[in-house]
């Protein structure tokens, strides 16, 4: 057991813990301070796959925008009667049998995976340069770049108008 | 160095918790929780494959980028829509908005 | 002697090896001290800090300040954290019990993490990553999390509103903040904080982007919920905030907290804007830079008191407006203008200094311009009409 491993194993278990209690607390402010530390899980996992850049932005993304928005959605549509009414619907048997069909179908595609342990990186870290380069360049990932920057705009301006108090009459 | 077929393994078992948690909640904003694990296991799936088979292109990157910003997309709509639904209905329960009108 | 902190790490490094540990362990082992270390006394800097800011603060008010516990009232801060720890830590009934113990402490620690990154003397730092900057803002914003835990958690409905008006601040003031900060990374060519500092050998960022690093200021103001931007915790508002139902060590703790992050903030602001451990004589004897480092900070922090004595508090709605309607839209456009000139006039061999600062200096030009007319449109509307417009809090003062 290497270093590695033994970081990947304590890291990985406390990861699927938080991940099974996010889908089982009936309190919804717990499930989202839970869903926070499978994040932040992830986050450890992206950086021992040698990429901090990545782990730095799940942080600043999900952890810092994503979760504390869905923690405050909890807030707003609380109800008297919400944390003590029925958390898990009444499907529940079959949904746990779907899940664990789905994954051992994953499990047997994984066993077909090319065992690649890892092999040296070409560079130390990601190049912050030649990412920046590769998403304005032509022959590069600038049409999906875009995209996305026309994705966000839309979901800003769609997201505010949704949730608009309508008619406020000026 | 940690074999590739454990983190695929990991990345499989968070993405069916996250569809539990889809498939059988009644809180809308605990489906969305279990949506946004079921992201996350297929993010930390790409960059495994990345780092072992392609980690001389920056084409896995970019792509869990891309994958991120959708993320946060969907989210922010996904709140606004559930917001608004609470406002008029007063119940985020999934199992009591199943009428189009009214 | 020329670098005595490297030369105390091989000191004690051969000690462990010497006693028989193996040499991974031991490498673990001085990590884990240096960071241990690091964190302790980033955390016991309050203390110097509550006191300074309070005999300050206290002569800005025409009063003397503590001056009984001690010389110069210098073991005042000793005195309150003593009468803290004695006092009882409550839990409110019906509050979240685990949530609420944790919320001081993800704040606290939120704050402390930043100091990973902090480059503290030529080749004194704790992680150089590369990506140092956006660690900065990622971990930063942890803190807003340990807010919410708190306010949440309360059982109290004063908690929760000061909560969420903490976080929204919060919030809408890290735009800004990310925006100001891209402008140093352009200037640098690096997110890494150890490039940023050693960019700025030949002149500070705060000469070549002014208006950046007053924008960076300015939000981190609102970020650390300081005057004047601090009616989340005034106590003629909302009765004490977020931390209402903390007794004790907690209560300690946010304090802490706060005065450790405002203290960060204005070491972010040297790093970034004024040259981190830059100055005189740095090559013959690197361990002055710490020096430089700290007198920089000290001189940052002494502004952030001045303002404290000096500004009134502003209303959430002017705060709001000020955030939306002003700071983002001008962060943008200097953002875009410090881009084009920044690379259509150095290599057309301008200098690169008198560029920038004439680039800046028309931005304020115009936006003073605007302003202006902004005001004096209100102006005459509330004389046409012959009474106050329905609460158009203005953009800005003029």
């Amino acid at each position: 057991m290497t270093g590695p491993q033994i970081i990947f194993l304590a890291v990985g278990a406390v990861t699927l813990i938080a991940a099974i209690m996010v889908v089982t607390v009936p309190r919804l402010v717990h499930a989202g301070l839970w869903l926070i530390l499978a994040l932040a899980g992830i986050a450890v996992l992206f950086i021992l796959l040698d990429n901090g850049f990545l782990a730095v932005i799940q942080v600043a993304i999900y952890i810092d925008a994503i979760a504390i928005l869905i923690i405050i959605g909890v807030m707003l549509t609380r109800t008297a009667m919400s944390d003590t009414a029925r958390q898990i619907n009444r499907m529940w048997l079959g949904a746990a049998f779907a899940c664990l069909v789905i994954m051992a179908g994953l499990l047997a595609i994984v066993s077909q995976a090319p065992t690649a342990t890892a092999g040296l990186l070409v560079e130390d870290q990601v190049s912050m340069e030649a990412l920046g380069r590769v998403l304005v360049d032509v022959d590069g990932f600038i049409l999906p770049f875009e995209v996305a920057s026309v994705l966000l705009v839309a979901a800003l301006v769609g997201a505010i108008l949704v949730a608009m108090t309508p008619a406020r009459g000026d | 160095m940690v074999p590739l077929s454990w983190f695929l393994i990991l990345a499989a078992a968070i993405f069916s918790v996250g569809l539990f948690g889809v498939l059988a909640r009644r809180n809308a904003i605990a489906i969305l929780m279990g949506i946004e694990l079921m992201l996350n296991a297929v993010n930390l799936n790409l960059l495994a494959f990345w780092r072992y088979l392609w980690s001389d292109s920056l084409t896995g990157v970019v792509f869990i980028m891309i994958v991120l910003a959708v993320a946060a997309a969907e989210v922010a709509v996904g709140l606004a829509l559930i917001i608004s639904i609470y406002r008029r209905r007063s119940t985020v329960v999934v199992e009591e908005i199943d009428l189009l009108k009214w | 002697m020329s670098d005595p902190f490297t030369a105390i790490g091989q000191f004690i490094t051969d000690l462990l090896i010497s006693i028989g540990i193996d040499a991974v362990i031991t490498n673990i082992l001085l990590t884990v001290i240096a960071a241990v270390l690091l964190g302790s006394v980033v955390g016991l800097v309050a203390i110097i800090t509550i006191w300074a800011e309070r005999k300050l603060l206290a002569r800005v008010q025409d009063r003397l300040g503590p001056n009984r516990v001690g010389p110069y009232g210098l073991l005042q801060s000793f005195a309150d954290i003593f009468k803290l720890i004695t006092k009882e830590f409550l839990i409110p009934k019906g509050a979240d019990r685990y949530v609420f113990i944790m919320a001081p402490l993800v704040v606290v620690g939120g704050v402390i993490g930043l100091w990973a990154v902090m480059p503290l003397a030529p080749g004194l730092a704790g992680a150089d990553i590369n990506v140092g900057l956006l660690y900065i803002i990622a971990i930063g914003a942890i803190g807003t999390l340990g807010i919410i835990m708190a306010g949440l958690s309360s059982n109290n409905k004063y908690a929760m509103l000061g909560a969420f008006r903490t976080v929204a601040q919060m919030l809408s003031y890290t735009v800004p903040l990310l925006l100001a900060l891209l402008i140093p990374v352009m200037l640098a060519g690096s997110m890494g904080m150890t490039k940023i500092v050693e960019a700025q050998s030949g002149t500070w960022f705060i000469l070549l982007a002014p208006l950046a690093a007053l924008i960076f200021f300015i939000s981190s103001l609102a970020e650390l919920g300081r005057t004047p931007f601090d009616l989340l915790e005034a106590e003629s508002e909302i009765v004490a905030g977020f931390h209402i139902e903390y007794s004790g060590m907690g209560f300690g703790m946010f304090m802490m907290g706060e005065f450790v992050h405002a203290f960060t903030i204005s070491a972010l602001f040297a790093v970034i804007f004024l040259g981190g451990w830059q100055g005189p004589g740095i090559e013959s004897f690197p361990p002055l830079g710490f020096l430089y480092f700290l007198l920089k900070i000290v001189l940052v922090y002494f502004v952030i008191i001045w303002i404290r004595g000096t500004f009134p508090r502003i209303r959430i709605d002017q705060m709001n407006s000020f955030n939306w309607k002003f700071i983002t839209p001008l962060a943008l456009t200097v953002l875009i203008v410090t881009a084009l000139v920044d690379k259509l006039a150095v290599e057309n061999g301008f200098n690169r200094t008198a560029v920038l600062l004439a680039s800046n200096a028309i931005i304020v030009l115009v936006t003073a311009f605007l302003v202006r007319a902004h005001a004096a449109s209100l102006r005459r509307r509330m004389e046409v009409t012959d009474r106050a417009p329905i609460q158009q809090p203005e953009a800005a003062g003029d």
